[in-house]
């Protein structure tokens, strides 16, 4: 993306750049927002909401959300499911894997905040947010399918309002954390420290 | 507790029935010579059905031993329970099985049961009994149509699918929940059927054996279907008594086992029905016992259904339940036949209101035991196939 990045700080600088500068986020965020493939990092329950999502009676490729299993196809990575230590390495090395721009989604209570694993136990990662940049969470134990319907939608007015230049940093109401987290950048390019995988 | 009355015993096992369709293809046999390599599959991989990494030693195509590594969806439900109420442990045992929860609840509530000396009315049993057979056709959903996934028939996992979102519908009408449904509960059951609920249950057995049928003639019988699946994972009865097979797994070999007949429980007895029981032992035998188990599970709701008219509606709690269960200390240990196989729950209690030890004897855990001794000398691709056929689900197996 460095590339990118250049042309459009070199842009911003010019007289007239910024029109055009918006003119290609229109069109990216077009082309963005209509084609969320999915890396379904499905691991527990909630993954069969996920794969109820994606057949006959909800039908998620309507909204161009394809589930895609290489990472390097995908631009979201939902995360259904109870995330534990011992997994936790093998998602953040797909999720390293993954393209940019790329977003994520928490879908039920396991990847929020542990949900009804929280407490009492000793293997379970409290939210995928720990190690993850998270952009919708989803509550719900496990939450239906019109639940992820509805985070695909907001996702896409999220991506709808971003830019190619990363100084350009337009807020969002209602979801979080804002475009141009610093989160965003340093968890792509981290190495997947102590994998096994 | 109700006592098994006038247990069929003199029931034969029918055989799975002819399909009149094209001559097998025999696939020839290759033969490679070589250093072996060691090929990782998973713990993402969408062909493992969960989050199960295997470590497969090939020697060229050929797998020589396929270790399956377990604990990605290590939870520790096992623990939690030491730490909540005999209540508050019932939504736990939904996340271990989830593509059958009600199972899992069921096992759990009958060790409480026993443990407690509670006596559950008649109407619950009823109830339960029909839950449960609607979700072992739930459950053979997701395992015959990833089957057809798995060799390239994924047309056939939409309609599996979609007999699976009925089932859905029913429970979400019932208790409201998709997925997990806390339902079934130490003494009874949640809430008594809602209106209507009976009439739009035979609307779906109605339907339902239709459906299979279908899928028979278009999956199992299909050309390609049978090649990739005809004498690939062959287990034989030995082996699947002596690695403590159940359930669809052990009854694809020819092992004649079904608790449901067998140590009948609840009020199993009452009813007619058979267990469908395979010969050969391969993917295809395992995956069509589920099939034709299905078609069974409709018989039994129907009977269930037609029996449930005799109790009066809202006796679904057993009588005298304190707030807060305190058993006698001493042990129990109850079993079921869930959609995987024996599913059983052991209890020991302290006298306190919380157990002392919950463990869980599962089917999935055993049944994907004999994934290196039934995977061994066929391809790569065939591994897929057969992991697949052992329908292992990883809440179940890492707990």
């Amino acid at each position: 993306m460095a590339g990118v990045d250049d042309l459009a700080k070199a842009l911003e600088s010019t007289p007239g750049g910024g029109i055009i500068l918006t003119s290609i986020d229109a069109i990216a965020d077009w082309a963005r927002g209509y084609s969320l493939w999915m890396m379904p990092m499905g691991t527990a329950c909630c993954a069969m909401e996920l794969i109820a999502a994606s057949f006959s009676k909800f039908d998620f490729d309507r909204h161009g959300s394809i589930p895609r299993p290489d990472p390097r196809h995908t631009d979201v990575m939902v995360v259904a499911g109870t995330i534990t230590h011992k997994m936790a390495p093998a998602v953040k090395r797909l999720w390293a894997q993954m393209p940019d721009p790329k977003w994520c989604i928490a879908m039920g209570n396991c990847a929020v905040s542990g949900g009804i694993f929280y407490y009492d136990t000793y293997s379970v990662v409290r939210g995928v947010d720990e190690f993850l940049p998270v952009d919708i969470y989803i509550a719900g134990c496990p939450p239906r399918p019109e639940s992820l319907q509805d985070a695909i939608l907001r996702l896409r007015e999220k991506v709808r309002a971003e830019s190619i230049s990363p100084s350009r940093v337009r807020a969002v109401e209602g979801v979080l954390p804002l475009p141009g987290d610093p989160l965003r950048g340093e968890t792509a390019d981290a190495a997947p420290e102590g994998s096994d995988v | 507790m109700i006592e098994p009355q006038d247990t069929p015993t003199d029931q034969a096992a029918p055989a799975l029935p002819d399909l009149d369709c094209a001559p097998d293809v025999v696939m020839p046999e290759v033969i490679y010579e070589g250093d072996n390599t060691i090929v990782n599959i998973g713990p993402s991989h969408p062909s493992t059905h969960g989050v199960c990494r295997v470590i497969v030693e090939l020697d060229g195509e050929i797998v020589r031993h396929a270790e399956p590594v377990i604990g990605h969806l290590h939870r520790g439900i096992e623990k939690m329970a030491e730490n909540r109420t005999y209540l508050q442990v019932v939504p736990l045992t939904d996340r271990l099985d989830y593509v059958g929860s009600m199972y899992a609840n069921w096992a759990y509530c009958r060790a409480v049961e026993r443990l407690a000396g509670i006596r559950v009315p008649e109407r619950a049993e009823y109830i339960r009994v029909i839950v449960c057979e609607l979700q072992r056709i739930a459950s053979h959903m997701m395992a015959i149509g990833p089957a057809g996934a798995d060799t390239g028939a994924t047309s056939a996992f939409m309609y599996t699918f979609w007999q699976r979102e009925l089932v859905v519908d029913l429970f979400e009408s019932l208790c409201g929940a998709r997925l997990t449904y806390n339902y079934v509960r130490p003494g009874g059951v949640s809430f008594d059927l809602p209106d209507g609920w009976i009439e739009k249950c035979r609307e779906f057995v109605a339907q339902h054996p239709a459906a299979m049928l279908e899928i028979d003639r278009f999956l199992f019988g299909n050309v390609i279907f049978r090649a990739r699946t005809k004498g690939i994972g062959v287990l034989d009865a030995d082996d699947a008594v002596s690695w403590g097979a159940s359930g669809p797994v052990a009854r694809g070999s020819g092992v004649d086992w079904d608790l449901r007949r067998d140590d009948p429980y609840s009020v199993y007895p009452r009813f007619d029905f058979s267990i469908p029981v395979g010969d050969n032992g391969d993917v295809y035998d395992r995956t069509r016992v589920r099939l034709w188990e299905a078609i069974e599970s409709c018989r039994i709701i129907g009977q269930a259904l037609d029996g449930l008219a005799e109790f009066e509606p809202g006796t679904i709690k057993a009588d005298g339940m304190p707030r807060l269960l305190a058993p006698r200390p001493g042990d129990a240990y109850d079993h079921i036949e869930s959609a995987r196989g024996s599913l059983g729950v052991y209890l020991v209690s302290d006298g306190s209101v919380r157990p002392y030890r919950m463990k869980v004897r599962s089917p999935a855990f055993c049944n994907l035991a004999l994934l290196p001794l039934v995977s061994e000398g066929y391809t790569l691709s065939d591994l897929v196939v057969i992991l697949g056929s052992l329908d292992p689900v990883f809440g179940e197996v890492d707990r």
